[in-house]
């Protein structure tokens, strides 16, 4: 924008970690976008985090690697970071940054906005209301995601949680109306990222897809950036094109991480697990940008992906994200089949506004709360068989058990290439059911029964 | 005019505020971000901005606002939705840039009532006026004290009219008011009167007091939210202020629409005309959430001092307290505990001590209860933030994960929660004191039984015992039991509650006497008890016939 070159600082008086202290600058404000020249030529890219007279703490996105004291010069951008954002991101493959890896041009958009956003005045949200649908039967019968929601999945560790984040992503569609997915991978291996790649090549085909990878052995604080670069492009998508936009950000636990490691460098007093003790306010900023704006068509529906270090929901990474967020689909070793999801620890808060009569089945939440019912008292008919043997269970409880194994096999198991539609989904669901004696199905109202149960009772 | 030195986040340091003092507003660069001094050293001054300060710079102007942080108390309160320095945020555009700023709606005129004449005197904090629209009850104007020297007319008048002038001071429909110091009251009152807040566990097990306080810690999911919208919803109090602290902005939507939809029982109005909302969500500026905590403790305390019961509720204290962590970490403040201030537990212990039911200066009588919800790291009811709010709440309800998880909503533990208002509530109530004593040794029964169930088997049990098993089911299933979703049962009345736990504890009776007169356990357990189990879905007329019916299918065992 400016017509005179920016200054160069080249007073670089400490390089610690990924950050530098330029020293002699003037007029820099904080969080302000950074270009750092290395000797080479090279430029890399940085925000600042403090500003103190004329010493600035500046957070370089690439690594500090290959920097020297005395060659590198700093420039400032005189504004916090923006992007550009427009139509021109779909079907387009970037890093973490939002460079391009896909061999195309530059993105230019219509328009640009800063990456940090503004926080959504809370009186203009709509309530969510309307289904996205997965085509993952577990989630759309039992934890329906719901347009606008912030959902997280949860995975134990060595269960394919990106898999699943990618099916969803590859699946998802809000019948018919527009919709596009942004998937920001974050700390992914090569492996990870191809296995993520081959799975969303049946969506990019059809443009509706963005892809921005920051890889395991890329910048690690570049992913600081990343899911609120998807972030921003999926708000202007969702309120300025009218889009329905699912934002897939995986795998959080990696973005935390490179959160701490910037705190530690720059001394700051850790709270639990020597994560900062912002780290609450920070995912906060980042998960809340999903919504709905009353009388605007688009929408902005994210899901965080995140594997649980250790396998413990106490972490605080799934710890402060279930906070944040409006449910977890936990994904737990016992259950066998994949997609793994255990449904009595799986909850959507938002499903009760986006699912039943006249969004996806008049009997659906009567039906879901049938079959969790049931697959509760399943536990604990199996927790009892253990300790007294299966002999001892009552007719009934022997029909739970037989009830959970046809929910397991029926409708939970899926194939990571298998879409099924909402029909096939509950005529699936309703299968599980009529496993029980019809007298068991409290939940389920006279016309309902009527229609669905295939029992013999 | 000062000059900004340092910025860090929400933390500016500015020299050459000269004359400046502490927690005094000030303005910070281009924009006039506004910002609380909370050091002074000289005519240096550590600030906390209340807005995001990106490309605020140093070198940067800064202003002294002349006066202590403070929130504009009027007419317009009731109804509306504010951000954390109670400005309104209904109208303030889509996204909230502190660079645009707005002047949404405080601006109208109110219809005002002189209710003294010329020339009278007028006690300090007595009524001079009322303003009748401005929501589902009259909104006092009180006097400063002295000689009424002017008054208007009955009539319409903007919201900064002057509309007395008393003891030579003017008197307005608005008034700005410091939101870190409490509001004065003559003296407090000791006499122990209920807040009935409709949810049966706590009305009848764990009850809070007009101007009492409680805590609500609990894990994410346990259901914190719910019980406090439901108590938002349907708590008997005059006035709600409830304060959405750095918690979801759909939550916050939601529970407005709601308020919006649902009637007021008892003014045919809406409840949301009883109601303040302060939101600042988790994605709004950190720093104010600290004070959204202290500007709705003071528009309870507004309300109260016209002589209405206002009660506060505050989800979640806990995103309050890291607000404290992050800006004492970011100044440099020695941390305690778990990066927290050392002085947590006295900002909480004052925070918990603005409630209290008391004499206003104008000699009514007015409350402000303080009801907070907790969130623990990990669920972790041991880090200090619930361990120091446990110190000084009167009521406690501690939510329990297993009971969540198991869909026993509300997911209240009766073993992990406390109310020390209970004994001095049922005091002039024996009936009501005998009821909560049985309902609570059955249940701590039943909890002593289930563990020795779980190792022995339940068959392996006395007759006696199996009944106490038995009392534990029926009464967790047909009283404590309470769904946010039941058109019926979300809310129940007093009498309800007492009708319903009679009704269980009745037919407990029955069981062990039957049990004692020989009659199987295995045949008393197998009887249909779903009448009683589901009175609470039936009219309240409904009860008794529906006891009948299980005691005397009971008696058919005989
Ligand atoms: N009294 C209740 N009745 C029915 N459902 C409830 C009740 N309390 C909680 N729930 C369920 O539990 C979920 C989580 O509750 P919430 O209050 O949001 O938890 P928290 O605030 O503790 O994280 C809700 O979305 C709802 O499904
Ligand atoms: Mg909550």
């Amino acid at each position: 924008m400016s017509t005179w070159a920016p200054v160069e600082y080249t007073g670089v008086a400490e390089l610690r970690g990924p950050l530098v202290i330029v020293r002699g600058v003037r007029n820099v404000g904080w969080d302000e976008y950074a270009t750092i020249i290395l000797e080479s030529g090279e430029r890399r890219h940085g925000l600042v985090l403090d500003v103190d007279r004329d010493l600035a703490v500046v957070q370089v996105l690439e690594g500090t690697g290959g920097l020297g004291a005395e060659t590198t010069r700093v420039t400032f951008a005189g504004s916090p970071l923006r992007v550009p954002v427009g139509a021109g991101w779909q079907g387009r493959v970037c890093n973490g940054r939002g460079r391009p890896l896909d061999g195309g041009p530059p993105i230019l958009g219509d328009d640009s906005a800063p990456v940090a956003g503004f926080p959504m005045n809370p009186t203009v949200r709509q309530p969510p209301t309307e289904p996205v649908i997965t085509g993952v039967s577990a989630i759309d019968a039992l934890t329906t995601l719901v347009r606008g929601q912030k959902l997280a999945v949860f995975a134990e560790g060595g269960l394919p949680h990106l898999e699943l984040a990618a099916q969803v992503a590859a699946q998802a569609h809000t019948g018919g109306e527009p919709f596009s997915v942004i998937f920001a991978a974050m700390g992914l291996t090569h492996g990870d990222a191809a296995t993520v790649r081959d799975i969303l090549e049946r969506r990019s085909s059809a443009a509706e897809l963005t892809l921005l990878l920051n890889l395991a052995g890329d910048p690690v604080i570049e992913r600081l950036l990343t899911p609120r670069i998807a972030l921003t492009v999926a708000e202007h998508l969702a309120f300025v094109l009218r889009r329905h936009v699912l934002v897939v950000l995986a795998d959080m636990t990696s973005y935390c991480e490179a959160l701490r490691e910037v705190s530690a460098a720059r001394g700051e007093i850790p709270a639990r697990r020597a994560y900062p003790g912002y780290l609450y306010s920070d995912l906060a900023s980042i998960y809340e940008r999903c919504g709905r704006i009353r009388g605007r068509p688009g929408s902005v529906t994210v899901l965080p992906v995140l594997s649980m270090p250790g396998g413990d929901i106490t972490h605080p990474v799934p710890d402060l994200t279930g906070y944040i967020t409006e449910g977890q689909i936990l994904l737990s070793r016992e259950v066998p089949s994949y997609p793994h999801i255990d449904p009595l620890s799986s909850l959507s808060r938002m499903m009760r506004a986006g699912a039943g009569e006249g969004r996806t089945r008049p009997e659906h939440l009567d039906l879901a709360a049938q079959i969790l019912a049931g697959l509760s008292r399943a536990r604990q008919a199996g927790e009892l068989a253990d300790l007294v043997g299966e002999s001892a269970l009552t007719r009934t409880d022997r029909r739970y058990l037989a009830m959970a194994q046809a929910f397991l096999v029926g409708l939970l198991a899926q194939r990571p290439d298998e879409a099924r539609t909402l029909a096939d989904t509950f005529d699936r669901a309703w299968q599980v059911v009529s496993v029980l004696p019809r007298s068991e199905l409290s939940m389920l109202g006279e016309q309902a029964l009527e229609a669905g149960y295939r029992g013999q009772e | 005019m000062g000059t900004v030195t340092r910025v860090n986040g929400p933390l500016v340091e500015v020299r050459d505020l000269a004359g400046a003092a502490m927690f005094e507003l000030v303005l910070l660069g281009p924009y006039r971000l506004p910002g609380e001094i909370v050091r002074l050293s000289g005519s240096h001054a550590t600030v906390q901005a209340y807005e995001y300060t990106g490309g605020l710079a140093p070198g940067d102007p800064a202003d002294r606002g002349g006066a202590p942080l403070s929130a504009l108390l009027g007419p317009h309160l009731l109804g509306g939705v504010y951000d954390g320095l109670l400005r309104p945020l209904t109208g303030a555009g889509t996204w909230l840039d502190p660079a645009v700023s707005s002047s949404a709606a405080v601006a109208r005129s109110w219809q005002f009532t002189p209710l003294v004449g010329q020339g009278g005197r007028a006690a300090p904090g007595t009524a001079i006026g009322r303003v009748e629209d401005a929501g589902s009850l009259p909104y006092l104007v009180l006097s400063p004290g002295g000689e009424v020297s002017a008054i208007s007319r009955p009539g319409r008048y903007p919201h900064d009219a002057a509309v007395a002038v008393v003891g030579g001071t003017e008197v307005r429909l608005t008034r700005s008011r410091q939101v870190r110091q409490a509001l004065p009251y003559a003296s407090r009152l000791d006499e122990a009167v209920p807040l009935v807040t409709g949810q049966r566990t706590i009305d009848l097990l764990l009850p809070v007091c007009l101007g009492g306080t409680a805590a609500v810690p609990g894990g994410f999911g346990t259901g914190k939210t719910v019980l406090l919208q439901q108590i938002a919803k349907w708590c008997d109090a005059d006035v709600v202020i409830y304060v959405g602290c750095g918690e979801r902005g759909n939550e916050m939507a939601d529970v407005v629409a709601e308020l919006a939809e649902l009637p007021d029982p008892r003014t045919g109005g809406r409840l949301i005309e009883r109601t303040v909302v302060i939101a600042n969500t988790s994605n709004m500026p950190m720093m104010a959430r600290e004070t959204s905590i202290y500007t709705g403790v003071t528009v309870a305390e507004h309300f109260r001092d016209m002589g209405y019961a206002a009660v506060v509720i505050a989800d979640s204290t806990s995103r309050w307290a890291e607000a404290l962590r992050e800006f004492a970490s970011r100044s440099g403040t020695l941390p305690a505990e778990e990066g927290y201030p050392a002085d947590l537990a006295s900002a909480l212990a004052a925070f918990y001590e603005r409630a209290g039911r008391v004499v206003t200066l104008g000699g009514d009588t007015g409350s402000v209860t303080i009801i907070g919800a907790v969130s623990p790291p990990g669920g972790d009811l041991t880090e200090p933030v619930t361990t120091q709010t446990e110190r000084f709440v009167r009521t406690l309800w501690a939510l329990d994960r297993d009971l969540a998880y198991a869909r026993h909503y509300p997911a209240i533990s009766w073993r992990e929660s406390f109310s020390r208002d209970a004994g001095a509530l049922t005091r002039h109530d024996p009936e009501n004191a005998s009821r909560r004593a049985r309902v609570g040794r059955l249940l701590a029964e039943a909890d002593r039984l289930t563990t020795l169930a779980e190792l022995v088997g339940a068959g392996a049990l006395p007759a006696r015992e199996r009944i106490g098993l038995l009392a534990g089911r029926l009464l967790r299933e047909g009283f404590l039991r309470q769904s946010s979703l039941s058109v019926r049962d979300a809310y129940c009345r007093a009498s309800r509650t007492a009708l319903i736990a009679d009704a269980l504890l009745a037919v407990v009776e029955r069981c062990q006497d039957l049990v004692e007169h020989d009659v199987p356990a295995a045949a008393v357990e197998d009887r249909d008890f779903s009448p009683v189990l589901r009175a609470k879905e039936a009219p309240e007329g409904e009860i008794a016939a529906r006891r009948d019916a299980v005691l005397n299918d009971l008696e058919t065992l005989r």
